[in-house]
Parts: C-alpha cells; sequence; structure tokens
C-alpha cells in the first residue's frame, strides 16, 4: 500500500507491506536512523518518536497507522543549525553513555518540557518511566532534562514571556 | 526480529461502516484501536489477522462526556485522555489512580478505552475498574446497540460479548453522588502488569457502608469482582474488621494462579491487603476524609 508520512516536516511516500512497523518505515525507508530499535516488546522505550506530538514507541505502531500524520524524530529537535536545550543538556550533564536510550529519551523529554516547562524531577522520573537505559545512567538523563527546563532556547523564553 | 505476518490494512470511516468491513472479511479481520496489546501478537504471530480494520478515523468513539446520571467514556479515548480527565477525578478518583499505573507515559497515548476492555487479558486493570464500578459496554452490530454490563462481559480470558461483527462504541459508569473510589496495584516494576491489582467504591451513609463495589484482576475473580464481600459489607460500620472480614472474603472468592509474576499464594495475600486497603481508602473518601 501507499503511504505518505511527514517526518520532521518532509513528507514521505513510500509503497511498503501494510505490516511494516513505523520504526523500520523511518530508519529503512526514510533514512532516519537517529530512532533506535531495541527489545522489539513495547518496554524499552528507545523506539519512541512524536506521532502529531504525542510520544508513541514506533515499535508497536504500524508505518499505515500513521499514514496521513505528522512524525517528528530526534533527527528535526535541532533548528536552523542550533541543538535543543535537551540536546544541550545531555551534552553538559553527561546524559550519555552508550547513548541506545537517548533518542527515545530525548523525545520524551522534549514532550515533557512542552506540556511543562518546569517539571519536578519526580516528573521527568515519571516521564521516562517508560524507556530503559541499560547502561542505567538516569541520574544524568534527569540532571540533562533539567538542565534543559533551566536553559530554554533564547526563542522558547521569549516566547514564555509573551505568552506570560 | 519479531515482525508481523502478512496482512492488508484499511481504515473505518464510521462505525457502520467498520461494522460492514467486518462482515466483508469475516474471521479473519480484527479491529485496531491503539495496537497496544494487538501489534504485541501480532509481532509473536500469536494473532495473524489478514485485514485489519483501523478505528483511528472514529473520532465520534473519543471522549469522555456526562449524559444523565451515567458518565461515557468513547472506545477510542486513550488512557492517557481518562488519566487527564477533569470529570473523572472529580467523580472516581479510582480512573486516575489506576491510569497513574497502567504501562507507562509513553504507552499511555496509545492504548484505548475500547482495547482494553476487548483484550479481556485477565490481568487487565480497567477490567477492574470497569466491575467495581458495576459499569455496562454499548455494543453495536448491523442491528440495533445492546447493552451489557461489564460483569457480564468477558466469557473467559481474551474472550468477551462482542460478536464477530460487533463493535464495542462505549463505556458507561453510573454517576453514585457520595461515592468514594480507589486503586490498589502491585507491581514488579514500574509500568509492568499488575502482580495483583483491587479497585473499589464505597458509600457512606448513616453510619454505614449502604453501597459499594469491589474489582480485582490477575488474581482469578470470576468476573473481575467480588459479590460475596460486597454483599457482607452493606449495612455495616465503615470500621477495620468490616474491610477485614470483606477483604477475606474476596480473597477467597479469587484462585490465582502461579507465573513469572509471583507465586499464587503472594497473590492471595495481596487480594486480600489491596482489598483492604482500597476499601479503607475508598470509605475514608466517603467520609470526606
Ligand atoms: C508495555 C506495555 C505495558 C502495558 N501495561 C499494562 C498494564 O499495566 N495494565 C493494563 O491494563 N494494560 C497494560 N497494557 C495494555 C494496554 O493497556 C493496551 O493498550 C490495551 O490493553 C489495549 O488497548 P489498545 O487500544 O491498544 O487495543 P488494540 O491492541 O488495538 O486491540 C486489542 C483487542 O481489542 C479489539 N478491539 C479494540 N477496540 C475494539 C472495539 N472498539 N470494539 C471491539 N473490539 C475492539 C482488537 O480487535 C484486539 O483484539 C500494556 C501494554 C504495553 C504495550
Ligand atoms: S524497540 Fe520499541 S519499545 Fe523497545
Ligand atoms: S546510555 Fe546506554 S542505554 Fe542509556
Amino acid at each position: 500500500m501507499q503511504v505518505t508520512i511527514t517526518i520532521n516536516g518532509t513528507p514521505v511516500t513510500r509503497d511498503v507491506e501494510p505490516r511494516m512497523l513505523l520504526v523500520h518505515f523511518v530508519r529503512e525507508e526514510a533514512g532516519l536512523r537517529g530512532t533506535h530499535w531495541g527489545c522489539d516488546t513495547s518496554n524499552c522505550g528507545t523506539c519512541t518518536l512524536w506521532v502529531d506530538g504525542a510520544p508513541v514507541k514506533s515499535c508497536t505502531v504500524l508505518a499505515a497507522q500513521a499514514d496521513g500524520h505528522e512524525v517528528a524524530t530526534v533527527e528535526g529537535l535541532e533548528k536552523g543549525g542550533e541543538l535543543d536545550p535537551v540536546q544541550k543538556g545531555f551534552i553538559e550533564c553527561h546524559g550519555l553513555q552508550c547513548g541506545f536510550c537517548t533518542p527515545g529519551m530525548m523525545m520524551t523529554g522534549r514532550a515533557l518540557l512542552d506540556s511543562n516547562p518546569h517539571p519536578t524531577e519526580e516528573e521527568i522520573r515519571e516521564a521516562i518511566s517508560g524507556q530503559i537505559c541499560r547502561c542505567t545512567g538516569y541520574k544524568n538523563i534527569v540532571a540533562a532534562i533539567q538542565w534543559a527546563a533551566d536553559n530554554p532556547a533564547m526563542s522558547d523564553s521569549v516566547a514564555s514571556e509573551v505568552n506570560a | 526480529m519479531q515482525t508481523p505476518a502478512p496482512t492488508d490494512y484499511v481504515r473505518a470511516t464510521s462505525v457502520a461502516h467498520a461494522i460492514s468491513l467486518l462482515e466483508e472479511h469475516g474471521e479473519e479481520s480484527r479491529l485496531l484501536a491503539g495496537g497496544h496489546s494487538l501489534i504485541p501478537m501480532m509481532r509473536l504471530r500469536v494473532a495473524r489477522p489478514e485485514m485489519l480494520i483501523d478505528l483511528q478515523e472514529l473520532h465520534e468513539l473519543r471522549g469522555i462526556r456526562i449524559e444523565g446520571d451515567e458518565i461515557v467514556i468513547g472506545a477510542m479515548t486513550t488512557h492517557a485522555d481518562i488519566l487527564a480527565s477533569p470529570v473523572l477525578a472529580e467523580h472516581y478518583a479510582i480512573f486516575r489512580e489506576a491510569e497513574k499505573v497502567i504501562a507507562d507515559p509513553v504507552v499511555r497515548n496509545r492504548g484505548t478505552m475500547g482495547g482494553s476492555m476487548c483484550q479481556a487479558d485477565p490481568s487487565e486493570d480497567l477490567s477492574a475498574v470497569g466491575a467495581a464500578l458495576k459499569g455496562t459496554v454499548v455494543i453495536q452490530g448491523a442491528g440495533e446497540s445492546r447493552t451489557v454490563a461489564i460483569r457480564e462481559f468477558h466469557e473467559g480470558p481474551y474472550e468477551t460479548k462482542v460478536g464477530p461483527a460487533e463493535i464495542l462504541t462505549e463505556v458507561r459508569f453510573p454517576i453514585r453522588p457520595g461515592a468514594g473510589s480507589a486503586y490498589e496495584k502491585v507491581e514488579r516494576r514500574v509500568g509492568d502488569w499488575p502482580v495483583a491489582s483491587v479497585g473499589a467504591y464505597v458509600v457512606v451513609s448513616g453510619g454505614v457502608v449502604s453501597d459499594c463495589g469491589i474489582g480485582l484482576t490477575a488474581v482469578g475473580a470470576e468476573h473481575f469482582c467480588a459479590p460475596g464481600a460486597e454483599a457482607y459489607l452493606i449495612g455495616k460500620p465503615p470500621t477495620e474488621e468490616s474491610f477485614a472480614e470483606a477483604a477475606r472474603l474476596a480473597a477467597d472468592s479469587c484462585s490465582p494462579s502461579s507465573d513469572q509474576r509471583g507465586p499464587a499464594d503472594y497473590k492471595s495475600h495481596l487480594a486480600k491487603e489491596l482489598t483492604h486497603r482500597a476499601l479503607r481508602r475508598s470509605a475514608a473518601s466517603s467520609q470526606g476524609a
């Protein structure tokens, strides 16, 4: 079947089998390998990306289900050559070791901050509770997301002042 | 790598369309809601549907509203919608308490009310909530729709009263003024299915329990409920002794089996302890504590 999925703003149209999982569409068809694929059991969360702005585990969604929808992946976080504050936070706070869980953690972190710009540590831990870091670097992942909350991008902070 | 077996895919545009697609494609077709039970089963090839009928465009089935003295939750309402609902929070704390511990926040963005009811996993948390609150489900086929009590909805593990060319459209819960409710779950780790869970509501009036409901999951409770324990509690004072005896009766009516989540005697213990806690907290909230 033919599906068109808009990924990070660019429509991608392909002929795929209806059984194809979204994670494979994004990695193999769109060639975006930033989204990782780990457990295959909907548990690890490294495949997390956004469909219509909400984080989902893309190993448990068919590409066919995402036909006509907007997908955002870790590659889309950077804007105009500027890393997202969440990405900067991972650098500043040493938020990754092997990096396998990182794309999913970043996408969940960004989604959390979009709806709750000043989360508590508890709220960050809850937001990432469906994601596993096999290197067990949770402390620094939480610190990285906290760093991003404390250091929003200039445009974001201007926007929040305007909205205030 | 787990990949589903080949299948076909179509999107339904209305409830009537979904039903006609089920009629057209027969036994080998399956409705697809959030896909968070069905797709894992397809990856394991425990399920091999030849046609998937996606319900995502049935927006009329998504949402929470009050109709008369009932709360109505559409089949396509997600776990995240239920968790965030002010209407549900106002009437029944049990929904928020249960949803906080169903899967994880990312899974809750996809999984739905209807999918949870129809999956009918013996450990489904919303089945315990639905049975505790004595809700009903509305099932639509080619003809008239029918309403079935949740306590009669499950025919066994993974089996429900939904027929081959039928769809569950909504779930309804009576509003009970003055009721307190609560949900208690023990899981091995955050985001996991329950080792055991118990939900309850209690209405205390005139110094006694005038109405109550107890729902249990993962512990082999017939129809996810404990009517004997409820009957005992009616008319009793809301004391620790009453709750302990009701909890004992509830646990005695269950027949849990040992599995990777724990041995049967531990689950029996949990059924008793969690029933006691859920009743205690429900009664306290009914009394405004
Ligand atoms: C990692 C993980 C952890 C989880 N943890 C928990 C947990 O702790 N507690 C818990 O209760 N659940 C848990 N779940 C299950 C989760 O709640 C599922 O989302 C839910 O059981 C199914 O909802 P769904 O919308 O995804 O259904 P789907 O997978 O789309 O469908 C499930 C079944 O119901 C049928 N169906 C769906 N909608 C309808 C309808 N409207 N009418 C008729 N038939 C229909 C489908 O044909 C299919 O047979 C977990 C799932 C995952 C992946
Ligand atoms: S690969 Fe999707 S949750 Fe692990
Ligand atoms: S950094 Fe290695 S899995 Fe998280």
